[in-house]
């Protein structure tokens, strides 16, 4: 009842073949983005294709060219490690990026972001004036705030 | 047909690398070169998969998996250290 091994294998290295190409043109697509885009978040956005979708891709036409079994598990964990990981980047990149002033504002259709970094800003401007002047009740109402500020002048 | 793949896609990654790379050299931020690098590590990955899908070997399975898994460290020092050092705050 199975169809023969070579057509098998004729549709295996078929759809590996589309895998491989489609997994490259991520990659192409991202450099694409890079240049084309106006500012860092967009340039982001673009820079994700190849690191997931186009790894999964690429990561099945290798496991499909095998035909083994056991070679799957240890791509899934290229896989996931590389799922884990990326997100903590982008964060970190996306984090520096919008507080040090790497996008463009006119762009954006929404800021949830904007009200947290200003209450932050201002909050750090309230507590100044207390690193001076040293008075140990306001000082210990003021210990669960951020501790990056409290070094006295 | 597999050497048909390999050089379409040898070509396609040539291209997307090229990209990669001038969009390191022109910037204009450090976190655009960060970024671009980034992209250029996930062509190189790109290029170990397909090397390891057209020949039927598996010599760079372990190289791919330690980098998906400490690949980032590199862009998340970078961003953890950044500043902003612009004349212009609206150049990029």
């Amino acid at each position: 009842m199975n169809p023969e091994p070579s057509a098998v294998d004729t549709i295996i290295d078929t759809v590996s073949a589309v895998f491989m190409v489609v997994g490259a043109v991520m990659s192409l697509g991202a450099a694409i983005g890079l240049l084309r885009f106006p500012d860092l978040m967009s340039r982001m956005h673009a820079a994700t294709k190849p690191q997931v979708l186009g790894l999964f891709l690429l990561l099945a036409s290798v496991g499909l060219q095998l035909r083994t079994w056991w070679v799957w598990p240890v791509l899934f964990v290229a896989w996931i490690f590389q799922v884990l990981t990326v997100p903590v980047s982008a964060h970190m990149v996306g984090r520096a990026g919008y507080r040090t002033k790497h996008l463009h504002r006119e762009l954006l259709t929404t800021d949830e972001l904007e009200a947290v970094v200003q209450k932050a800003a201002d909050k750090k401007t309230a507590d100044r004036p207390d690193s001076g002047r040293q008075d140990p009740d306001k000082r210990a109402a003021h210990d669960d705030g951020p501790a990056d500020d409290g070094a006295p002048a | 047909m597999m050497e048909v793949v390999l050089t379409v896609t040898a070509v396609i990654l040539s291209l997307a690398a090229a990209g990669a790379i001038v969009r390191i050299a022109i910037g204009p931020s450090l976190l655009d070169r960060v970024l671009a690098s980034d992209v250029l590590l996930a062509i190189i990955g790109a290029t170990l998969c397909i090397d390891m899908a057209v020949n039927r070997h598996l010599n760079n399975l372990m190289l791919l998996v330690a980098l998906s898994i400490i690949g980032f460290i590199g862009s998340v020092t970078v961003a953890r250290f950044v500043a902003d050092r612009r004349e212009h705050p609206n150049e990029s």
